[in-house]
């Protein structure tokens, strides 16, 4: 495949908005020269039946990303906290019971 | 190669037919076994596995394998009912098929969006399934001989879906399960308008109920056996050889949490269902065997051997060549299509394009 041929292929990530006071949602992808090929794909594809509110595209190579079993101390900021929990402390409503 | 969220961290080349080979990072071979411990830990706890994890080389195989060729069924599904699109009874029933099959489209393109996140290419896929190197549903090389195949299609076939997507809503992979979830939620309609056709033409003249009864003879078959995939249990009446054939399959592919049940079970879930559908509507389903079995809480049918299976499959029939060629003719006549794209986006990175602001009246601004 020629690099030319490459470009119709150029895949983006699909978010969506489902209804109005939800954060968008990641669905899927589709492919597309420019952003607006990608919306209207995305558009095509992924709202068919019209509850959408929004939809954005970004291009797949644009989203940089870590995930917890790949790079374990960039996480580890977060472990072993229970300080940071509600539970950690006396409930507000009963005469006695800090069980841990 | 800059990682998206939704792509794989290793790359992997779909060979001809072959095994695919991943190229997995420098440094991280040493601790193959302590990535499969994780995985395997994962999978036994219920978690879900997503695009960026490590997985091993066959689970990933067994994955792509699937989900390409349940993308190109979908893909190739939309032939059989799409030609009756220009001659359906109304202008209702011809919005409802259309949906339909459009619908269908949407479902491939999820799922090549999910084969996508296994470090695949669409275009690598798309030929693999011109050129045969891929299969898709043989369901689907059976014809559509009356516009009553569009309703029997969609209750029975879709229906078989239905029963076979349910469980992989909650695949092992994050992608294909998503993309399930999506599926499942638009199949509904799909069998529910395919009922209301095959109702109504039961409602109607003899003729007409003749014409339904006479495409669920057609269709019964492909939709208990090929929908369903071979014989993998004693219980669905195989012998115990073939059970053993189609077992080893799918107990690797449960072990992997990718299938949920076993093909003979899933099969007599859809036989319940559809059994008391057809009674209601008022036909008849080609299979003496069938009965309520009080014992079982089941409804007793034919057992599908492997005679059964393979006369059902339709391999080389004419029809199998037409589907194909079709594909292959619409891939083609869109080529120009994709050059046309090509060249606007080569001349746009060229900075070639300006792009044209356009007032209220269509007018060029500037």
């Amino acid at each position: 495949m020629s690099e030319r041929s490459a470009r119709v292929l150029t895949p983006w990530e699909v978010f969506i908005r489902p209804r109005r006071g939800l954060a968008h949602q990641h669905v899927g992808s589709v492919h597309g020269a420019d952003a607006d090929m990608a919306l209207a794909n995305a558009r095509d594809l992924y709202t068919r039946r019209g509850e959408t509110v929004s939809v954005w595209v970004v291009r797949s190579d644009s989203v940089h990303a870590a995930s917890p079993s790949e790079k374990d101390p960039f996480f580890s900021n977060a472990a072993h906290k229970p300080y940071r929990y509600p539970e950690h402390y006396i409930p507000l409503n009963e005469e006695s019971g800090h069980d841990g | 190669m800059c990682a998206g969220i939704e792509r794989p961290r290793s790359d992997l080349f779909i060979c001809e037919g072959t095994a695919t080979a991943a190229v997995l990072d420098e440094g991280v071979v040493d601790g193959v076994e302590q990535l499969n411990a994780h995985f395997e830990a994962l999978l036994a706890a219920g978690e879900q596995i997503e695009p960026r994890d490590w997985m091993p080389d066959g689970y990933r195989r067994m994955l792509v394998r699937q989900v390409s060729q349940h993308a190109h069924s979908e893909i190739i599904g939309m032939q059989p009912e799409g030609s009756w699109l220009t001659r359906a009874p109304s202008l209702h029933r011809k919005a409802s098929l259309l949906a339909k099959v459009q619908d269908e489209a949407g479902h491939g393109l999820y799922l090549y969006s999910a084969a996508e996140t296994l470090g695949v290419s669409r275009a690598d896929l798309l030929d693999a399934l011109h050129s045969g190197h891929q299969r898709y549903a043989a369901t689907f090389n059976h014809p559509a001989l009356t516009w009553a195949d569009t309703g029997a299609i969609a209750w029975l076939t879709d229906g078989a879906a239905v029963v076979n997507q349910a469980p992989l809503c909650h695949t092992s992979y994050g992608p294909y399960a998503r993309a399930m979830r999506r599926v499942c939620q638009e199949e509904a309609f799909h069998v529910r308008q395919g009922y209301d056709v095959l109702w109504s033409l039961c409602q109607g003249t003899p003729e007409q109920k003749e014409m339904a009864q006479d495409a669920v003879n057609r269709w019964w078959l492909p939709a208990v056996a090929l929908m369903f995939g071979p014989p993998d249990t004693v219980a669905g009446g195989a012998d115990d050889r073939t059970a053993a054939m189609g077992a080893a399959v799918s107990q690797r592919s449960m072990a992997w949490g990718i299938k949920r049940h076993t093909n003979d079970e899933l099969r007599q879930r859809f036989v319940d269902n559809v059994v008391p559908q057809a009674e209601r509507m008022g036909v008849t389903l080609p299979d003496p065997a069938i009965r309520w079995n009080e014992e079982r809480g089941h409804y007793d049918f034919s057992p599908i051997d492997w005679q059964l299976f393979r006369g059902a499959l339709g391999d080389g029939s004419q029809c199998a060549r037409q589907r194909l060629a079709h594909r292959v003719a619409a891939h083609e006549d869109g080529a120009w299509v994709r050059e046309a794209v090509d060249a606007y986006a080569a001349q746009l990175a060229d900075g070639e394009l300006e792009s044209v602001e356009l007032d209220d009246e269509g007018r060029r601004v500037s």
